[in-house]
């Protein structure tokens, strides 16, 4: 047994899908000319008062309900105050007292073992702007921009009670959590957008032990991946630290990702955000039958969409799980399945070739040209043997590129075969029947009329014979 | 005809019958600024240009046979914290001293979509903390009955225009009684409208939950015309309540027989100047005499309002002003240091002393230690003032009582004593934690000075303190007298 346990906690942000902000009509597209999608009251102008968008607390209740939450029906909003450039009014509307959805929990399956992890609770925040410096940071910076198109935008903030153990555990959590969130329309959850943030609370202690270390939170981390590695740095490194004798500091850590460390960005002492209710935007009032419509809307989830794929398709447990960690996958998966019936073929063309291909163009599939009524007909082309799976592989790399039809992309490229050798022996006897000219001509010795009778070949196939093969085919019936 | 000291449905008939133009009338009322305020400085910006342009159209809609707007033409002046598109809007600070809106508050547009015009932008006490205006960051707005006193506050700006004829209504807002208190010390009608009733979109927040846009006239008939205008459901403001629309005018009664009034004993005990109290005792037994019944009664909370109201109100304040740190608009101090240095040397240079010492006992308010003792329980204690009130009015119709326990007080007298000066609110701060709507009416004068008696009534019930109002201004002829300037 190890001798120092670690104690972590994931606070997760994450932007509602809504096309407006969380107290204004401005659009919250991404991406656009900085300071365009901003008014009086995104800006935090003086006077300005904002209205609560009702499509965001809908979001949110739909995340409390997905991650088996309960529904708080009078809730309300709160000021955070603290002073920073990027903060317009001073404060930040969020949720302290009285959140939206507590007392939830996520089922995660990390190191092979399977894992409970509560979930203390799931608040509704409006973003902050985006600072941008002239270089470095603000205290150095000889000049800071600010973009506020983020100002106001809806978040909801989830906090995981300090359960997990490992980088692992937290990277199997975060990508449970992500699929939930698409599969529940909450949010996009793209991580490279910043639709997605991690900030992670890390403290070791004994093994056994039931005191809580000091803690290190952990800033910085863009992508599931760097969680996990942030995770086993800092938590190896405070390992050593108290291995010398020393303790550690409460503070908040940067991660860098270059150089694969954690390194120390400003001590966290308790600051007094002197939190008090929001008296702007009136209190939210939920009735039961609100809150009971909206888990109506709560699709069927990742773990029971596994296990419907598993019991009706006959899939081997682990490649439903690869499917249905992504709802597209997943869509994708059973639209596929509507038109071919192997399960396992489409899944092992899922998992091999497509995943590989999105993976290595750092692609999302909705980006890729490929449909499932295309796989589809390309596994039914390799099925009747028109294509080897070989050049399947080939062909799909086109599909998704490109889009077409497979059928086309084999006609087009002169990929097709005809296999069947008893079937193209008779062509090719008919063709030596039909054109005793050439032939003669051949067996004469000009090599160049075998090229005629080739094309007649391919003619009555229709282009689906391996031209090559009928080369073969046709020198060796003519020199007989 | 002096115009400027006629009354906005007086002006209405002379316009529609074309005796005098819109033109005339905002010129007439110019004259009267350029005229007065070198004494009274009750305007921070004057708009002349822009609301000649805005009468000219009226005039031409008159001309044209088109139906008007009882405050078509009607320059109102706009106390400076409420927000102004294109015009200077400074809160009385020096920190907003060049900042220019983008927008307009909703009352602004509503006035405007009315007809009125804008008159210019009126002083008070820096972000309408204050009760004699003397902590605006420019200049201390005199008292038109008598320059050495103040005209009261924070919309001291506002009483004061109405009062000297340079303007013919204006706009205030009331946190804890700045509509009521300038307008009792001016001798003109002043209301606080419920809570919700009209929208805040736009009003430069002090204290959210008790913060209200209300108007200032000559007379009951004049405040029935302006909250016609700026009363109704804003969508911008998740606060405004969801009223329908409805004609105050149709209240204007003479006539209050059945009515039963209800004079908080604590209001007309302890530090009311005897003389304003045997004025508001001489009004109770006015209104008696006319039909109504009148009794004393018990807000038996009302030790408690004062501190109350200044946790709640500085605690939301310290976070309301927060914003103003030199980052977007506004006067930040150059030449500083870091990010952090940057926000207080522009907070420290920016802000008045008043203005600093509620910032901090609001912070000290809303620290994590003190939360619960000081901001939550004041928050339970406000539960409890305006149960007081659900009780009186489950007696009587209305309340009565002095506006303030003194009339106004000579200008430099109370800002080395906040806590007198707290003290001034003691009969108007209720009313704002409770939400209801306060009404002041002149009701005599003490040596010279106004006196103010306020009406406060259940909340959305407007109605009922119009009416009373009305009767009694029908009955007795104090709105009828001006300032000798």
């Amino acid at each position: 047994m190890d001798r120092y346990e670690a104690v972590i906690g994931l606070e997760v942000h994450v932007e509602l899908k809504t096309k407006t902000k969380l107290f204004c009509g401005c659009s919250t597209e991404f991406g656009q000319a900085p300071n365009t999608q901003v008014c009086p009251v995104c800006l935090g102008l003086p006077g300005s008062t904002g209205v609560l968008n009702k499509k965001a607390v809908e979001l949110a209740a739909r995340a409390g309900l997905a991650l088996n939450c309960q529904i708080n029906t009078d809730t309300w909003f709160d000021r955070k105050n603290y002073y920073y450039p990027d903060l317009p009014k001073g404060f930040q509307i969020t949720q302290v007292f009285q959140p939206i959805a507590v007392q939830g929990y996520l089922d995660i399956k990390a190191e092979d073992r399977d894992k409970r992890v509560n979930i203390n609770r799931v608040h509704i925040e409006e973003d902050p702007g985006k600072l941008v410096h002239a270089s470095g940071s603000i205290m150095t910076s000889r000049a800071s921009f600010v973009d506020y198109n983020r100002s106001g935008v809806p978040l909801v903030e989830i906090v995981s009670e300090p359960e997990l153990r490992s980088g692992a555990e937290a990277k199997a959590y975060l990508e449970k959590l992500k699929a939930i969130l698409e599969y529940t329309g909450v949010s996009d959850v793209k991580m490279e957008e910043g639709s997605l943030r991690c900030d992670a609370n890390i403290s070791v202690r004994p093994s056994g032990s039931a005191i809580l270390g000091a803690k290190a939170e952990i800033k910085n981390m863009n992508s599931f991946r760097a969680v996990q590695r942030a995770i086993e740095y800092e938590v190896e490194r405070q390992i050593e630290v108290l291995e010398e004798g020393d303790s550690v500091t409460q503070e908040t850590r940067t991660w860098d990702e270059s150089q694969g460390i954690t390194m120390a960005m400003r001590s966290k002492e308790d600051v007094d955000y002197r939190c008090f209710i929001e008296q702007e935007i009136a209190p939210v009032e939920l009735t039961a039958d609100w809150v009971e419509n909206m888990r109506a809307t709560i699709p069927e989830l990742p773990d029971a969409r596994r296990r419907r794929l598993v019991d009706e398709h006959g899939l081997p447990d682990y490649d439903a799980g690869v499917i249905t960690s992504s709802l597209s996958l997943a869509e994708f998966f059973e639209a596929t399945l509507e038109k071919y019936e192997d399960a396992k073929k489409i899944s092992n063309w899922i998992m091999g070739e497509l995943l590989r291909l999105l993976n290595a163009r750092g692609m999302e599939l909705g980006e890729s040209k490929v449909t499932p009524g295309g796989l589809a007909s390309l596994l039914q082309l390799i099925d009747k043997g028109t294509i080897s799976n070989k050049m399947g592989k080939k062909v799909f790399a086109v599909m998704f590129q490109e889009g077409r039809e497979p059928q086309q992309i084999v006609k087009e490229k002169g990929l097709s075969q005809i296999s069947d050798v008893d079937r193209l022996a008779e062509i090719i006897a008919e063709v030596i029947g039909k054109n005793p000219k050439p032939v003669a001509d051949f067996q004469s010795g000009k090599e160049q009329a075998i090229g005629f009778l080739v094309g007649q070949v391919m003619k009555a196939t229709k282009g689906q014979a391996n031209p090559g093969a009928v080369n073969s085919m046709l020198r060796e019936r003519l020199a007989k | 005809m002096q115009l400027f000291l006629l009354t906005a449905h007086e002006i209405h008939e002379l316009l529609i019958k074309k005796e005098i133009s819109a033109e005339e009338l905002n010129k007439a009322i110019y004259a009267r600024i350029e005229a007065v305020d070198d004494r009274i400085q009750a305007y921070i910006t004057r708009t002349a240009g822009k609301a000649l342009d805005q009468a000219r159209a009226v005039d031409k809609q008159i001309s044209n046979g088109e139906k008007v707007t009882p405050l078509a033409g009607i320059p109102i002046a706009i106390k400076d914290n409420i927000c102004t598109d294109g015009i200077k809007t400074t809160a009385g600070s020096k920190i907003l001293s060049n900042y220019t809106p983008p927008y307009s508050a909703t009352v602004v547009k509503k006035l405007e979509a009315a007809g009125a015009t804008i008159a210019g932008k009126v002083n008070l006490d820096e972000f309408a903390m204050g009760s004699s205006n003397e902590n605006s960051a420019f200049f201390a707005t005199r008292n038109p009955w008598d320059t050495s006193r103040v005209p009261g506050g924070s919309s001291g700006g506002s009483a004061a225009a109405v009062a000297a004829g340079a303007a013919v209504c204006s706009l205030g807002s009331d946190t804890g009684g700045s509509i009521r208190q300038p307008a009792s010390f001016c001798g003109v009608v002043g209301m606080k409208p419920t809570y919700g009733a009209v929208s805040r979109y736009g009003l430069i927040a002090y204290a959210s939950s008790l913060d209200q846009i209300g108007p200032f006239a000559r007379d009951v008939t004049d405040c029935a015309l302006m909250l016609n205008a700026i009363c109704g459901h804003d969508p911008l403001d998740s606060t405004s309540a969801k009223q329908r629309a409805m004609d105050y005018t149709s209240f204007l009664k003479d006539d209050v027989r059945g009515l039963k009034l209800g004079v908080p004993e604590e209001y007309m005990v302890e530090g009311i100047d005897p003389d304003v109290r045997d004025l508001v005792i001489k009004a109770m037994e006015k209104l008696e005499s006319l039909g109504a019944v009148v009794e004393y009664t018990t807000l038996p909370h009302t030790d408690y309002a004062l501190p109350t109201y200044y946790l709640i109100a500085q605690a939301e304040a310290s976070s309301n002003l927060a914003r103003y740190d030199g980052v977007r608009y506004g006067v930040r101090t150059e030449g500083t240091g870091d990010v952090m240095d940057m926000f207080m040397k522009t907070r420290s240079e920016g802000f008045g002393a008043e203005v600093k010492r509620r910032i901090l006992l609001g912070t000290y308010a809303l620290a994590a230690a003190n939360y619960d003792h000081y901001y939550l329980k004041a928050l339970k204690v406000r539960t409890l003032i305006k149960e007081d009130f659900v009780q009186a009015f489950k007696r009587y119709d209305l309340l009565l009582s002095p506006v303030s326990p003194t009339t106004a007080f000579p200008i430099g007298e109370k800002m080395d004593d906040p806590l007198q000066m707290y003290l001034s609110d003691i009969c108007t701060i209720s009313v704002n934690l409770a939400g209801m709507p306060g009404l002041s009416i002149p009701c005599g004068f003490v040596g010279g000075l106004p006196v103010g008696l306020q009406l406060i009534g259940r909340p959305f019930d407007e109605g009922t303190l119009l009416r009373t109002a009305y009767t009694f201004e029908q009955n007795t002829d104090y709105h009828k007298q001006y300032p000798d300037l």
